[in-house]
């Protein structure tokens, strides 16, 4: 074991359970437990909600799976990681302010809840509480398997233990501090991530001897990986520009996404925050991609993928320099999981267990349910993730298409046209689900239909399905209520 | 047309700033994709080199980026407008 490296780590650790802690004494005084358990009482400014928006969104694919596929294909993955920069101004933008209102007048404490009363309909409710814990656990697993091969390789401890650390970690503070634990600790941890970042990739350009050096390496190990078509010419343009859909523009349909939309305090709070995610998604996404491609030369021979990063950063820092720099994706896939993780259980407790098995439940009965539930889901993830999948990075892509596909429309519509109704939102979630899997299915044994990623069909089918259907079954037009409900 | 109730004042500010969010959107994608394939579609012994980066790369990723965190700064700095989020203090007095 190699103490120099893991000190730092472990002192991250302890701050992030401080920090946990001391949420919970907050918890303790707030008036409502759902509200802020799940949602932190609405009160973020603009540095917590951009913080929290990347630091979710920023997994263990922006830290080792994105960084180890631009390490294999050259720049033609870093020009596809870019498409990221748009989610820093997009979601807070588009979704913005009209939803934020009427999330408020709603008391929505959840995306659901917002469908809720919205549509009107409870099949809309169960096909979005379904899909979001069938899709998200799975991501939630990804995440598991990255946060427990990063301790393993740190630490030379075998997998199961590693899992055992992260799991228990994880677990601690969000059933200790709940949703506000979760974005305190992701503005930290985003912080951590941009510094990181920079440092890493300054040491790597160095270790590389500068610039010209590392391209010229590059074009001497294969000339593609400086052209934006991959190391062997097969990232088509479409193929690349589809990814604006799966990980750009269509983020506004991820749960986890939309509900920060309504967790900020003002409008000043949104403005900073969109200024200062666009700043840190492009710092993070550019540095660490580039980091990926420039290890090729400096570090030849890496096989697995997620190792990278790690590896780069132990040949090229300093090793107590390294342990920092390492807590920073660690603190990807923890913020990354404990968001899944408070997500999940809120869909249990709130849209399932709320709505259908006892609404009346008492304060002190959902505190105990929330916790169980957040709990039970831990455990069960960690089960899960003892013989994980081996494609990290793809499982976490299927998790983000299946519910971009199901989301998108109707939170967009939802929103912004009057004759959107439950009908065309039903038709929409379910053709966006099923042709999505359907299509997965197909690309994975026949290669990409129309040579796109396979979330490009399904968000527009189910948009054509949406307003046809919405149109089929016309309704009145839906206006928003003038005045808060009373609660 | 024909608007039964009148709308909340501050949805009209919030619909200008959902288009203005795609319109920055799709400049982006025309600023990334026209540099990344105009410059970069060329055989790699034929490109030019901008502080150390083939210009493509240069010019749609670094500058790219660079170009959008500027633009949103514009746009946040004096294009968005401040309103209340709370039904309580229902304050936009402008009519």
């Amino acid at each position: 074991m190699n103490w120099i490296v893991i000190t730092p780590l472990f002192l991250f650790l302890v701050i992030i359970f401080l920090i946990g802690i001391w949420s919970n004494r907050k918890l303790g005084k707030a008036d409502s437990f759902v509200n802020d358990y799940f949602l932190g009482s609405r009160e973020f400014g603009g540095l917590m909600l951009a913080m929290t928006m990347v630091a979710t969104y920023g997994s263990a694919s922006s830290f080792l799976g994105g960084p180890g596929a631009a390490y294999t294909k050259g720049f033609g993955w870093v020009l596809l990681a870019m498409t990221q920069v748009a989610t820093g101004y997009f979601v807070l933008l588009v979704l913005g302010k009209k939803f934020a209102i009427v999330a408020r007048r709603f008391h929505a404490v959840t995306l659901i809840d917002f469908l809720k009363e919205r549509y009107k309909s409870s099949v809309i409710v169960i096909i979005s509480a379904i899909s979001i814990i069938v899709f998200l656990f799975s991501a939630m697993a990804a995440q598991w398997v990255g946060g427990a091969y990063l301790i393993q390789s740190l630490t030379n401890l075998s997998y199961i233990p590693a899992l055992f650390i992260f799991t228990v970690s994880v677990l601690v503070y969000v059933v200790v501090g709940g949703f506000r634990a979760v974005v305190i600790t992701d503005a930290v941890q985003g912080i951590v991530m941009v510094g990181g970042t920079i440092m890493l990739l300054i040491a790597v350009i160095i270790a590389g001897g500068g610039l010209s050096n590392l391209f010229a390496d590059l074009v001497a190990i294969n000339p593609n990986l400086i052209t934006p078509f991959g190391e062997d010419g097969n990232l088509t343009s479409a193929y690349v520009s589809s990814y604006w859909i799966l990980v750009g523009v269509g983020v506004i349909g991820l749960p986890q996404i939309a509900v920060r939309a309504m967790a900020y305090k003002d409008s000043k709070a949104m403005h900073r925050a969109i200024l200062i995610g666009t700043i840190v998604v492009g710092i993070i996404m550019l540095g660490m991609h580039l980091i990926g491609v420039f290890a090729r030369p400096v570090l030849p021979g890496i096989d697995v993928a997620d190792q990278v990063i790690p590896l780069v950063a132990l040949e090229v820092l300093p090793p107590w320099l390294a342990g920092v720099l390492l807590a920073a994706p660690m603190a990807a896939i923890m913020s990354t999981v404990d968001s899944l993780l408070i997500l999940v259980s809120s869909s249990v407790v709130k849209d399932v267990y709320l709505n259908y098995i006892k609404p009346k439940a008492s304060e002190k009965e959902i505190k105990r349910v929330s916790v169980a539930v957040t709990a039970i889901i831990g455990i069960v993830a960690f089960i899960l993730a003892i013989s994980p999948p081996d494609l990290l990075i793809f499982l976490n892509l299927f998790a983000f298409g299946g519910l971009e596909a199901a989301f998108i429309w109707p939170i967009v519509f939802g929103l912004y046209w009057k004759y959107a109704n439950k009908h065309g939102a039903i038709a929409s979630m379910l053709v966006g689900i099923i042709s999505y899997i359907a299509i997965y299915q197909y690309n994975s044994m026949y290669g990409d239909l129309l040579g796109v990623h396979a979330v490009t069909i399904p968000v527009a089918l189910s948009f054509v399905v949406f307003i046809v259907v919405s149109l089929l079954f016309k309704t009145d037009a839906y206006e928003f209520p003038s005045t808060t409900n009373p609660k | 047309m024909n608007k039964g109730k009148r709308q909340d004042p501050r949805f009209k500010i919030a619909h200008r700033e959902a288009i203005i969010g795609c319109i920055l959107a799709i400049i982006n994608f025309a600023w990334w994709y026209g540099f990344a394939y105009g410059l970069g579609s060329k055989p790699p012994e034929q490109y030019t080199y901008i502080l150390g980066f083939p210009a493509w790369i240069f010019f749609s990723l670094i500058l790219g980026t660079l170009l959008m965190i500027v633009l949103v700064w514009i746009v946040v700095k004096y294009v968005l407008t401040d309103i209340p989020l709370d039904d309580e203090e229902n304050g936009v007095d402008d009519k």
